[in-house]
């Protein structure tokens, strides 16, 4: 039977009180809690990678055959996103690539057709990762509660810590939220509708028939990872499915990340596994258009997944920003641009070229002397070798800073940009910005971690490579 | 390193022009690159019609051998742009001595020039040459930054300490381009100033980074036995080196930001070419590549004018101002000056020139027997590097 062998998550550094947009709109409505925003150089693909290197931790990473991206906000409308995780994973070349898209229900579809696809033989182990970073317009409701954040989950048949017992889905075809190829933010018909003919309609019997084909009730379940745009309707509806709230319900995490979209259901699952104990019954529901929900059961490896930031550990590192910063990081206030010229120029070939090296943060290890090097050389840069190098991973080495600076001048959409001669403690230097760092904190000898982000987008090519974070938690 | 050759007290330089540097808005390079060659040409009594040869130094305001033929119409001569980043001015004049040393011209011109303040920005152009954009954002005051930074934390010094250090450097650069007539920024600074200008990249501020300005200069150069034909001060070449850096601090972990090796061994290898043994002692004046002050203080250790991690002290004591033991910067520096790219070289070798002819007005260093230019071209992780004496 296909199961989870291992979970993460992501959830970025940056939160929003929403006490503060209410009050830069003078809105009336006081809205409680924080929502997560990742930052300028981060987005679904990023924050993706993210959520995999966390649920890869410890785990083979030749063993994944197949990877699942699952998002609304794909930084791409056509082209693969998933061989941009997959090429920064470093992930065989044989990996199937997938993505998922154009619904919230997206991430547990493609949680769902991983099982499937283990069950049905035709893989043997799925990473599943969705993301989300949907706007919604200023000023409005779904600002409010949207938030940014990812999970990642390992779908084997061996070495599964949670079973998957089974399903039910349903669809309707509605219009209750969306977004058109014309728009840039969610759009929604009235609240009143989306609550009595969407969710209350449709969640609670789908979560019956599910549980029913499991010859199970609601009493049954330990914890349920129920999808909600907000807390509000979520307690109503798990009332009415017949749960208690406070006991059976996972937190959606609306007061401190807010809604994730399609990573929502995945990454309130995580939570809840952090928390599982052999034999709990467990239950994974996303919503819209219609409703998967999973009835799952935790199994003795459960314990075994250890060393996880997931979402306890991501949730207690934060910084909260003003609102204006997020308005300049999304574009949507036009502001001075920086004094310096802009990047514009890319050469596909060039990015091609550096298809695995640059996304995988793969560098090169002298054979003759033994000093890792990156970007990739000819000749070694201490014995002057030529051609005698075998790859050499830097994306999970340890790593300090040796000097830095914080540069005003840089053209960058978030001053001062921070670089750093980082080394690595097993050989090798590679000079980094870094981001998510408070500047006064930065200090020489100080130990950092590599973080897959956006550097640059020109010709509307969205370009990766990787900088540097303190240690995040 | 092998032993040096080279071609000491075989060259001359019998003339040289330097245009006024500064934010030229009403001049083309063309016309810079006219005014310090008409210098030039004037300063050794000869006619254009002389020169059998001649190299372009720019970084980015021209191309090829045109951008000198046409402005000075020069007559269906050899032309040869040079680009090697900031010491593409003193390696157009290297190429031309050489090309006179070798005995296949009797007379070259050599030429730097750069129009920096067309470009609409702060700063130098966009440096970033690798085509997969797959780099740190990074810009010269923030890769210089981090000499500073680790200079401060290997000598002990803290933020404070360092910053007055590299502060005071700037404030005698300043001070000397007060006297000089052909500086940009012409205005003394105080130290309170300098400490409490903005910052551009921490921990350098305003004060502690170069100019951008436009300017070229020109250097007309003939054998040495002839020299004396044209004038009776000629001023002898007596080493031109240039050292490249592999690029190996961008790679190398042992590589700490505190010296540039490429200045150290362009430096080892002068001293050699010029039979020159105590640096410190011998050298009567240097006018270094101070595209920011941590770069210039880092520079005095690197080419022994200071012993390593005491140039603090030398500093303090003037050592290296006007009437010091080793004047640094007699011109004002780039730090007056500005920095256009292509030109700077053959500006430094313009004030050792002059002082070594006891031209330099108020400037005039007494005994200006032997004067080094220094230019690093990049960043301190990857850099070329040119070093030059000429005296008399």
């Amino acid at each position: 039977m296909a199961g989870i062998a291992s979970y993460g998550a992501y959830i970025p550094l940056y939160r929003l009180n929403r006490p503060d947009i209410q009050k830069a709109w003078d809105s009336m409505i006081p809205i409680p809690g924080e929502k997560a925003v990742a930052s300028y150089d981060e987005d679904s693909i990023t924050m993706a990678v993210a959520a995999a290197r966390d649920c890869l931790t410890g785990q083979d990473l030749k063993k994944v055959d197949r990877i699942y991206f699952a998002s609304t906000t794909s930084p791409y409308r056509e082209k693969l996103a998933a061989t941009v995780v997959a090429g920064a994973l470093g992930l065989n070349k044989e990996t199937q690539t997938m993505d998922f898209g154009g619904s919230l229900r997206a991430g547990v579809n493609a949680l769902r057709a991983a099982a499937d696809a283990v069950d049905a033989g035709s893989a043997n182990c799925v990473l599943v990762a969705a993301a989300d970073t949907r706007l919604g317009a200023p000023k409005g409701d779904k600002e409010m509660s949207f938030g940014d954040g990812a999970a990642a989950l390992l779908i084997t048949k061996s070495d599964t810590a949670v079973y998957i017992l089974g399903g039910h889905s349903v669809y309707q075809e509605f219009h209750d939220l969306w977004r058109s190829d014309q728009d840039r933010f969610v759009k929604s018909w009235e609240e009143r509708f989306v609550r009595e003919a969407g969710y209350n309609r449709i969640v609670p019997p789908t979560v019956a028939a599910a549980l029913q084909k499991c010859n199970m009730t609601t009493a049954d379940v330990t914890k349920a990872a129920i999808y909600a745009p907000d807390p509000r309707l979520l307690g109503v509806a798990a009332g009415k499915m017949g749960f208690d709230p406070m006991a059976q319900i996972q937190d959606p995490l609306y007061m401190t990340v807010g809604n994730t979209g399609c990573a929502q259901p995945l990454m309130i699952l995580v939570a809840a596994l952090e928390d599982a104990k052999a034999g709990d019954k467990l239950m994974c529901v996303s919503y819209g258009d219609g409703c998967d929900a999973l009835v799952m059961q935790a199994g003795d490896k459960i314990d075994g997944i250890k060393d996880r930031r997931a979402i306890k550990r991501h949730l207690e590192s934060k910084m909260i920003i003003p609102y204006t910063r997020y308005l300049i990081w999304r574009g949507l206030v036009e502001t001075e641009p920086p004094p310096r010229p802009p990047i514009n120029h890319i050469s596909v070939p060039a990015l091609w070229r550096d298809r695995d090296h640059g996304l995988a943060l793969h560098g090169l290890k002298c054979k003759n002397c033994g000093t890792p090097q990156y970007p990739p050389q000819r000749v070694c840069v201490i014995c002057q070798t030529q051609d005698n190098f075998e790859t050499y991973d830097f994306a999970h080495k340890k790593a300090t800073v040796t000097a830095f600076s914080h540069d005003n001048l840089a053209a960058s959409i978030d001053p001062p940009s921070t670089i750093a001669a980082v080394d690595f403690e097993e050989g090798g230097r590679i000079i980094f910005n870094m981001v998510d760092r408070n500047p006064d904190d930065v200090k020489t000898g100080m130990p950092v971690e590599v973080s897959f982000r956006k550097v640059h987008f020109f010709e509307s090519i969205h370009n990766y490579w990787w900088k540097c974070t303190p240690i995040r938690c | 390193m092998g032993s040096v050759k080279g071609i000491r007290d075989k060259i001359a330089i019998i003339g040289m022009g330097c245009s006024k540097f500064g934010e030229h808005w009403d001049k083309s390079k063309n016309d810079l690159i006219v005014e310090a060659t008409k210098e030039a040409i004037e300063d050794a009594k000869i006619e254009v019609k002389d020169i059998e040869a001649a190299w372009a130094g720019t970084w980015v305001s021209g191309f090829d051998g045109r951008c000198l033929a046409d402005p000075l119409k020069l007559q269906y001569i050899p032309v040869t742009r040079v680009e090697n980043a900031c010491a593409s001015g003193s390696d157009a004049f290297r190429n031309a001595c050489y090309a006179v040393a070798s005995g296949a011209y009797d007379m070259c011109l050599a030429v730097g020039f750069e129009k920096l303040k067309d470009s609409g920005y702060s700063g130098l152009p966009d440096q970033q040459s690798l085509p997969s954009n797959r780099y740190p954002d990074r810009t010269a005051p923030g890769m210089f930054a981090l000499m500073a930074t680790t200079y401060f934390s290997r000598y002990g010094l803290s933020p404070e300490e360092g910053k007055r250090m590299i502060g005071m450097v700037s404030v005698k650069s300043h001070y000397n381009g007060t006297l000089n007539p052909k500086a940009h920024l012409r205005r003394e600074v105080k130290i309170e100033q300098v400490l409490n200008a903005p910052i551009i990249a921490w921990p350098l501020g305003l004060f502690d980074c170069c100019g951008v300005s436009d300017g070229a200069a020109a250097a007309i150069v003939v054998r040495a036995e002839d020299a004396k034909n044209f004038r009776p001060d000629p001023v002898y070449v007596k080493a031109l080196q240039i050292s490249v850096c592999p690029s190996e601090g961008e790679l190398r972990a042992d590589y700490d930001f505190t010296t540039v090796k490429a200045t150290v061994r362009a430096g080892q290898m002068a001293y050699e070419e010029a039979g020159i043994k105590n640096p410190r002692e011998e050298i009567s004046m240097a006018e270094l590549h101070d595209c920011f002050s941590i770069t210039e203080a880092v520079t005095c250790e690197d080419l022994e004018f200071s012993p390593k991690g005491k140039v603090k002290e030398d500093i303090e004591s003037g050592f290296f101002n006007l009437d010091g033991g080793l004047p640094v910067q007699p011109d004002g520096g780039l730090k007056s000056f500005g920095h256009p790219i292509g030109a700077s070289g053959l500006r430094m070798l313009y004030e050792m020139y002059l002082q070594c002819q006891g031209r330099a007005d108020k400037r005039q260093i007494k005994d200006a027997r032997l004067g080094l230019t220094h230019n690093l071209g990049g960043i301190p992780i990857s850099n070329t590097v040119s070093v030059l004496i000429i005296g008399l």
